[in-house]
């Protein structure tokens, strides 16, 4: 008879393995692998794996005029492409110290505002899908429809708009937009409390999401963690606020800071978000002043030799941007500082000691787009 | 603190540094050999208290490369440039900085993938985009490739 050896006996719970997160998981919202070691079902460490979907935009910005590199910035973060472009436009106007006329700074602060809503609506979606609620990503996405709708109309795309240039923006508006806007924010006012019963409410996904995934104020601008993350603990670091552009110093909207600095505490800091950029728009949508949708530009775009450096708040937080000109019409280097590279470093920090359900729900939180980690 | 102050609080501690000229920050360019001293000075007194680092990136500049901070004090609002030159294109190793700011390990990391800038007592200094194969650095400007990158 054959003599039958035991397995050595293994305590699972004691040992410490690796998983591999992705690259193709619906949690990581894109191409991310993460490497993440655990012992029994708590996260030890985690390391992200970038790159999947690098393009090398900085290296292309260098052989690209200003107006071309605008088309390059909608693909970092899709989520709020008219932010990005924004971003560039700026730049390039500060530069040249050209005057921008009134009514082009009124425009794209309501689209910026448009966008950001966009963009926490669809975060909505995703994050309920993570936690378990299939409704809320058709929720969600019947929502954005209404916002993609109004700028298809003006903007004639949906997602890479490339709506800003240098000195105004490639058209007017839709003579539908006002009325449009409005209709939207009187529809969405009331879906809102669709979103607060359906998930904000629910007991499962507050007992999930509270006391999970902790980042402390001090914390989150170590690890330069902005946005409605760096809020949610409370970080105050709404560029809108510090270094306003467009027409941010004239309305009145409020920086909503958190102190929990947990995963419901994100959760709740973009709900608040999307009912201020509301008010936002509710000041500037019967008030955009009449005249021209561009100031006279030169064809070819040449900044005097320098360096400039611009920010401004996107959907996932501070978006900078940094040129080195050397007065050619292209950019001697261009730097993008993205908002989901920084806050993806802190992803790590934040998951250690939590279990591996729990790590979905604080990456759902953190909202990366990962075209905008990679760049 | 107003820029004038800043310029001479920022001399005080490193009495070689250079100051430049620029409309929008005060931007001083550092000796490599200071600039870790300079840091943890920067974020632990009180009166400069520049905890949030919110831009690190590497610029070349065909004799030297230039690695560059962008920081901003939380509580009292004002920034700073820095900028640190290696001595050539081939000593390209900068003291790291992620001890202070924790941003700075990723940023690093991106700096020395793309610009190939080594940072000395970095906890994790690995490729962050591209492959671990990968030959060569491509933001430097005598980066070829003549497969993906098409010249017009």
């Amino acid at each position: 008879m054959k003599e039958v050896i035991n397995p050595p006996v293994r305590n699972i719970e004691d040992e410490e393995y690796h998983i591999n997160i992705g690259p193709q998981h619906p949690s990581t919202h894109g191409v991310l692998r993460m490497v993440v070691s655990i012992q029994g079902e708590t996260v030890k460490s985690l390391k992200p794996h970038c790159g999947y979907i690098h393009r090398g935009i900085e290296k292309m910005c260098e052989k690209d005029t200003y107006q071309q590199i605008i088309h390059l910035t909608d693909r970092m973060d899709y989520l709020s492409a008219h932010i990005n472009n924004h971003v560039v436009c700026l730049l390039v106007e500060r530069a040249l110290e050209v005057a921008v006329p009134e009514r082009v700074q009124y425009i794209r602060t309501i689209v910026d505002e448009l966008t950001r809503i966009a963009s926490h609506q669809l975060w909505w979606g995703c994050f309920g899908m993570d936690m378990g609620g299939q409704t809320c990503l058709l929720y969600g996405m019947r929502d954005r429809e209404k916002i993609m709708d109004i700028f298809e109309e003006s903007f004639g795309s949906r997602l890479l708009h490339s709506y800003y240039t240098p000195g105004g923006l490639m058209g007017d508006i839709h003579p539908n937009f006002q009325k449009r806007v409005k209709e939207f924010i009187t529809y969405f006012r009331k879906k809102i409390h669709d979103y607060d019963n359906i998930l904000t409410g629910n007991v499962i996904m507050q007992e999930r999401t509270k006391g999970v995934g902790i980042l402390t104020k001090e914390e989150a601008i170590d690890y330069g963690v902005t946005g409605p993350i760096g809020r949610a603990s409370g970080f105050s670091c709404d560029v809108r606020k510090y270094h306003p552009y467009g027409v941010y110093d004239k309305v009145d909207f409020k920086e909503i800071l958190g102190t929990q600095g947990d995963t419901f505490s994100r959760y709740m800091m973009r709900m608040h978000e999307m009912r201020e950029s509301m008010k936002i728009l509710e000041q500037l949508i019967d008030n955009i002043p009449a005249g021209d949708y561009s100031a006279k530009m030169k064809a070819v775009i040449k900044l005097p030799a320098g360096e400039y450096y611009q920010r401004v708040e996107a959907a996932r937080g501070e978006l900078g941007v940094y040129v080195v000109s050397d007065g050619n019409k292209t950019p001697y280097r261009m730097k993008f500082r993205s908002s989901s590279f920084s806050n993806l470093s802190a992803l790590d920090h934040m998951s250690r000691g939590f279990k591996i359900a729990d790590l979905i729900a604080i990456g759902g939180s953190l909202d990366y787009v990962i075209p905008d980690i990679d760049r | 603190m107003d820029n004038a102050t800043l310029k001479e609080r920022i001399l005080e501690l490193v009495p070689n540094a250079e100051y430049q000229e620029n409309k929008q920050f005060p931007t001083f360019i550092i000796p490599p050999d200071k600039m870790h001293d300079l840091a943890l000075k920067l974020k632990q007194e009180a009166d400069l208290a520049f905890d949030f680092l919110f831009c690190l990136t590497a610029v070349d500049r065909i004799e030297f490369f230039e690695v560059v901070y962008h920081l901003e004090s939380t509580q009292l609002k004002h920034q700073l440039e820095l900028k640190v030159r290696t001595a050539n294109r081939e000593n390209v190793a900068v003291d790291t900085v992620c001890d202070v700011w924790r941003t700075a390990e990723f940023h690093e990391r991106e700096a020395y993938d793309l610009m190939g800038i080594t940072f000395n007592n970095h906890p994790d200094l690995r490729r962050i985009f591209l492959d671990e194969n990968w030959k060569g650095h491509p933001l430097r400007k005598d980066y070829v490739d003549e497969v993906n990158i098409i010249e017009r």
